[in-house]
């Protein structure tokens, strides 16, 4: 018996792969969670919409400027402007002032003040609201006890695209994209690598079927499988959780099918680097599936990582997708507002190719 | 003779390592060559070459007739290739299988309808015929396998060790298949670690170390080097061998 578990023990130590999965994936993974799972804002971009122009909006647009959690980008000129710049992605918030903002705060006790946040994402838009309220609530208190001032002004809150801060405005898109990276890179990368397991790769590679032809064979089925997956998930979160549809439908397609392309891509390159299925489907795992649910931005909003997360984030194409989606679902985005995120997608598709047919090239020698 | 596979001074290195040494021989229509030597000696790297998976590094290769520099796309549609694993789908059946290699070579849907019927008949598959693959007992399959890779009947089929793994009565049926096969006019190239098999075929070379130390009949070389069996023979200049 004692000889069985040291032998057990042996085999365990010896193995490179359950080494890491013992030791490796739980460390990384409680990182990965400790700062992924920081709610704490930072860094939020807004907007100030400024009619007054006085002191008292320049202290307030001052502090919250001052605080870790924003960052004041732009100055808007009129309300025209606000929908721009929300489609545009960077903005989060924008904060409107009435022309006689600070006259009428001291005279009357109350004056108009508008809070507009982007609720594609609920969670964060609450708190980006909350943070802020409390910056000029807190203003406005320092302000009491020091003039006389009958009232506080109580700023008006707008959750822009969801108003009633629905989670699934969130959920949906980012199902989207796992689902179609789970079926599209790790159905195929699981394909291709059982071919070679199995030994019929080899057949496959001296009969007069070209190369090509096999990895186009492989990956057509699962293209087909993809869209039926999308179209059913779009349909269902049309009837079922009553998601908007604001922007082009043939759009949201033409993206998603790109983002099919590059899924299929990535699976079509694991499969080179894979010599087993076991190994094609670990690596989809946990180099795609569950970077892509932690760092794309799908529950845990990528602003409040580390930065060092938040570039890892970057090289991550289902962040990106998350965005097109959200922008052409809830924001109405046209294909000028979405450009840069698509062109993204479409490098690494080239990249994923490139580096696919080098390493096929390389096995054939 | 036809000659169906002509090598000349064919040399394979990776990096600095020598695989195949200037090899250089030839292999006539409707002859069973057996090709052998030790693990390591590169028998697979030769084949992978003649088979058009890889491009030597200097020398000449004839296959089918054709060059394998400019057609080796040619010569894939005619070779056929069993290799050790059988190269059946496990969970198509026995039609899917058919259909679809038949389909990669190009045959007509008639002429795989009829493939299909012969190869049923002619292994006594009849009861088998809906169920998978990994249904069917070794010997089947293996037969299944190499009746496939002549489906379209190619001017040479090569083996890679076909019988591994199977009883000796399995091995003879097996040996009947080739040697029909070889009556019909296909060379059959074999490559396997069973001497008694080195005895049926018509010849045999042994590889050593990268090059070829023995090549003629079997009958010619246990003259030559003095030996009862092929085995012995083997045995002999394997010992030489650099990596023992």
């Amino acid at each position: 018996m004692k000889e069985f578990i040291i032998k057990e023990f042996k085999q365990i130590f010896r193995d490179y792969r359950s080494m890491v999965i013992l030791f490796g994936i739980p460390i990384a993974q409680v990182m990965l969670f400790g700062f992924a799972l920081n709610m704490n804002l930072k860094n939020v971009h807004f907007a100030v919409l400024d009619k007054a122009k006085d002191d008292y909006s320049k202290n307030i647009i001052a502090k919250m400027n001052a605080s870790d959690y924003f960052i004041l980008d732009k100055y808007l000129e009129n309300e025209d402007q606000i929908e721009r710049i929300f489609e545009e992605g960077l903005i989060k918030e924008v904060i409107v002032f009435e022309s006689n903002f600070g006259k009428n705060l001291i005279k009357e006790g109350k004056a108009n003040l508008q809070i507009i946040a982007d609720a594609s994402d609920p969670n964060t838009a609450n708190m980006i609201v909350s943070y802020s309220q409390a910056i000029i609530d807190n203003y406005q208190r320092s302000l009491m006890s020091n003039n006389a001032m009958s009232g506080m002004a109580v700023p008006e809150v707008q959750f822009k695209y969801n108003k009633e801060l629905k989670s699934v405005y969130m959920f949906v898109p980012g199902v989207i994209t796992i689902i179609l990276m789970l079926v599209s890179a790790m159905m195929t990368s699981i394909s291709i690598a059982k071919e070679k397991e199995l030994g019929t790769m080899e057949i496959l590679l001296v009969s007069p079927i070209k190369p090509i032809q096999i990895i186009i064979g492989k990956v057509i089925p699962y293209v087909i499988l993809s869209l039926i997956n999308f179209i059913i998930i779009i349909i269902l979160s049309f009837l079922v959780f009553k998601m908007p549809m604001n922007g082009s439908m043939l759009l949201l397609v033409l993206e998603s099918l790109l983002y099919i392309i590059m899924s299929l891509a990535l699976g079509i390159f694991i499969s080179t680097v894979s010599n087993s299925q076991q190994t094609a489907m670990l690596l989809s795992m946990f180099a795609l599936l569950l970077p892509t649910i932690l760092l794309s931005g799908f529950i845990f909003p990528v602003e409040n990582m580390p930065t060092a997360l938040i570039y890892t984030s970057h090289i991550m194409p289902s962040k990106w997708f998350i965005i097109i989606i959200k922008g052409i679902m809830l924001k109405n985005a046209s294909f000028m507002d979405i450009w840069k995120e698509t062109a993204l997608v479409f490098m690494f598709t080239i990249a994923f190719i490139g580096l696919s047919i080098k390493k096929f090239k390389i096995r054939l020698e | 003779m036809e000659t169906t596979v002509k090598v000349n001074n064919l040399v394979k290195k990776f990096g600095d390592f020598v695989a195949n040494d200037n090899l250089s021989f030839e292999v006539y229509a409707g002859e069973i060559f057996g090709f052998l030597g030790a693990n390591g000696a590169g028998k697979t790297t030769a084949i992978k070459i003649l088979c058009g998976l890889s491009k030597p590094t200097s020398g000449d290769v004839n296959v089918s007739g054709f060059n394998i520099y400019k057609d080796r796309e040619k010569i894939k549609r005619n070779i056929g290739y069993m290799s050790q694993r059988f190269s059946l789908y496990d969970d198509l059946t026995i039609a899917d299988n058919i259909k679809f290699y038949g389909g990669i070579y190009g045959l007509s849907r008639e002429k795989i309808k009829s493939k299909t019927d012969e190869y049923i008949e002619e292994l006594g598959l009849q009861e088998y015929v809906k169920r998978s693959i990994s249904d069917l007992p070794l010997g089947i399959k293996q037969k299944l396998a190499f009746l496939i890779a002549v489906i379209h009947e190619p001017k040479i089929v090569f083996l890679d060790e076909p019988t591994s793994g199977v009883d000796p009565i399995t091995r003879r049926q097996f040996w009947n298949m080739i040697y029909q096969q070889a009556d019909k006019g296909t060379t059959v190239f074999i490559t396997t670690h069973y001497m008694d098999e080195a005895e049926y075929c018509n010849r045999i070379s042994i590889m050593v170390d990268g090059k070829i130390e023995a090549l003629g009949t079997p009958k010619q070389l246990k003259e030559d080097f003095k030996t009862e069996t092929i085995e012995e023979l083997f045995v002999q200049l394997a010992r030489n061998a650099k990596n023992d």
